[in-house]
């Protein structure tokens, strides 16, 4: 359950795999990340649920993007997200443009082993009109009332990096619950943590209430500062100046090359 | 002419705040430093003056939101039209209130492409009172007609739809919106810009009376508000800006 290091944890993470990951404020595993684009993983189907900032941009920089569903991409006050700009420029990756109810409302369909949700909205938008695997019925139980349906998402793999772990592989998610559901749709979950709790997470119920069972989790791995240089709820900020020299550098395909140089393939101690 | 004693960014809060008005729960997306702005500011005028203050949900905010669902929560409570004011923006924003966030040119070919439609395709048709906004005031932003249509600014009659544009805010005027025409109308110009200069820049007609009025300034009161009390609130989520804006910083938590 406790993965002895990063690598084994994300060896359930395959070339071609269809990975969700959560948005940058609810825990996003940027030491595995890195990890990942050090492998040299490929043709990854990403799901971001339901938006992603650096992580996304990464990835897709690192060519290990084949395709890309989510609801926005950007690195929010640093500005435009720089590689994916580009991949969408240039054609290099397949987009499925969404919107962010739908991307949690398809993953919740999954949660509930159903083959769909409906989802208010959407009619007479252009999102919609790109999204061909989206249909539109007629409320059954309505008068001349069209409403979305969404297929359920299935991924084979979620990953995200949260505070702390039991050995047990319990993990504290706090009131992040769109994780509990990530986990619940994914056929399998990678969680990184800052640390392990030496205890039963699920034992006292104000802990339990905010904990993702270990019966959703494939594996745990600890790597403190995980979700760095992006923040951790309730526990540290985003670096300001790290996000400053990416967005910096990022601009262009050399640049880009030489943060990965920077950051990710000489394996730093954040 | 005397330099105003106010900044840009404190007008568009204060103009926002006055859109907004007394309701239960204004909420706040992604990349909305200054709509994020006039929401705590309204909370904090209710409280000043003793009226009953809105809930503010800032999305990425740990101090101003009150959500224990997750990232849904907002557009399950939207949906359920337990929201009663949203922000949006647009790369793109045309005179019939629809909005694009995801391209300019061909959707498969596009010539410049932005982050992606976010909640847009979903909150601006279930939130009541959605409160548009642009800095830039261009032809290029306020276009004849978006390329991509990331959300409608109207929908028809059998489409559901308890929830649309009110109002769009730019770094030169306030236009309201008429939902009967489905058009904007300009309401006041900024302090410092002309009726021309907006004819000039905006790429959609819009209605106007023959006197369009000047935007009035924030009062001595809101300006106290925004800097002392406000100011620190938006530094949680907005911290380059609260710096460029206030000069306001908070200190970066430890691990």
């Amino acid at each position: 359950m406790i993965a002895r290091t990063l690598d084994e944890a994300l060896a359930p993470i395959g070339d071609g795999a269809m990975l969700a990951v959560p948005r940058e404020s609810s825990g996003a595993a940027m030491a595995a990340t890195r990890a990942l684009i050090r492998r040299g993983v490929k043709r990854l189907h990403l799901v971001t649920l339901p938006t992603s900032s650096l992580q996304a941009d990464l990835l897709i920089g690192a060519g290990c993007v084949a395709t890309l569903e989510t609801s926005a991409v950007s690195l929010g006050e640093f500005g435009p997200a720089p590689r994916f700009t580009a991949a969408l420029l240039a054609g290099t990756i397949r987009m499925r443009d969404a919107t962010c109810p739908a991307l949690h409302a398809q993953l919740q369909a999954t949660e509930k082993g159903v083959p769909f949700m409906p989802l208010r909205g959407l009619i007479g938008s252009d999102v919609l009109a790109h999204r061909p695997d989206w249909r539109v019925i007629d409320n059954p139980f309505g008068d001349d009332d069209p409403i979305v349906l969404l297929p359920a998402l299935k991924p084979d793999v979620a990953l995200f990096h949260a505070a702390v772990a039991d050995r047990a592989g319990n993990v504290f998610i706090g009131i992040q619950r769109e994780l509990i559901t990530l986990a619940h749709a994914a056929q399998k979950t990678v969680v990184t943590v800052e640390e392990i709790y030496d205890g039963d997470l699920l034992r006292d119920p104000l802990r339990a209430a905010g904990t993702l069972p270990g019966f959703y989790v494939e594996a745990v791995a600890v790597e403190p500062r995980g979700a760095w240089p992006l923040p951790l709820p309730d526990r540290y900020g985003i670096d300001a100046a790290h996000l400053k020299e990416y967005a910096q550098l990022a601009a262009t395909p050399e640049g880009f090359a030489q943060y990965l140089d920077r950051h990710v393939y000489e394996k730093r101690a954040a | 002419m005397s330099e105003p004693d106010f900044r840009d960014e404190e007008l568009l809060a204060d103009v926002i705040c006055r859109l907004i008005g007394e309701v239960r729960h204004v909420a706040v997306g992604a990349q909305s430093p200054i709509p994020a702005t006039a929401a705590l500011l309204a909370r904090e005028r209710a409280s000043l003056h003793n009226l009953r203050k809105p809930y503010v949900s800032l999305l990425g905010s740990r101090a101003h939101s009150f959500f224990t669902d997750g990232a849904r929560e907002l557009f399950d409570c939207a949906g359920q039209g337990r929201v009663d004011v949203f922000f949006l923006s647009g790369g793109q924003i045309d005179g019939d209130g629809n909005i694009n966030l995801v391209s300019v040119g061909d959707y498969d070919h596009p010539k410049a492409r932005f982050p992606g439609s976010f909640g847009s395709a979903y909150l601006y048709y279930v939130v009541p009172k959605v409160i548009l906004f642009r800095l830039e005031h261009s032809r290029r932003t306020l276009v004849p007609k978006v390329d991509f249509i990331s959300a409608p600014g109207g929908s028809p009659d059998n489409v559901y739809r308890s929830g649309g544009p009110i109002a769009l805010v730019t770094n030169r005027c306030l236009f309201d919106f008429d939902h009967a025409k489905k058009r904007f109308r300009l309401a006041s110009v900024h302090p410092g810009h002309t009726l021309a200069e907006v004819i000039d820049n905006t790429g959609f007609d819009f209605d106007r009376s023959a006197d369009v009025p000047t935007t009035s300034a924030p009062s001595a009161e809101t300006l106290r508000l925004l800097r002392s009390t406000v100011a620190p609130m938006v530094a949680e989520v907005y911290p380059e800006f609260a710096k460029r804006v206030f000069g306001v910083t908070v200190p970066i938590p430890s691990s």
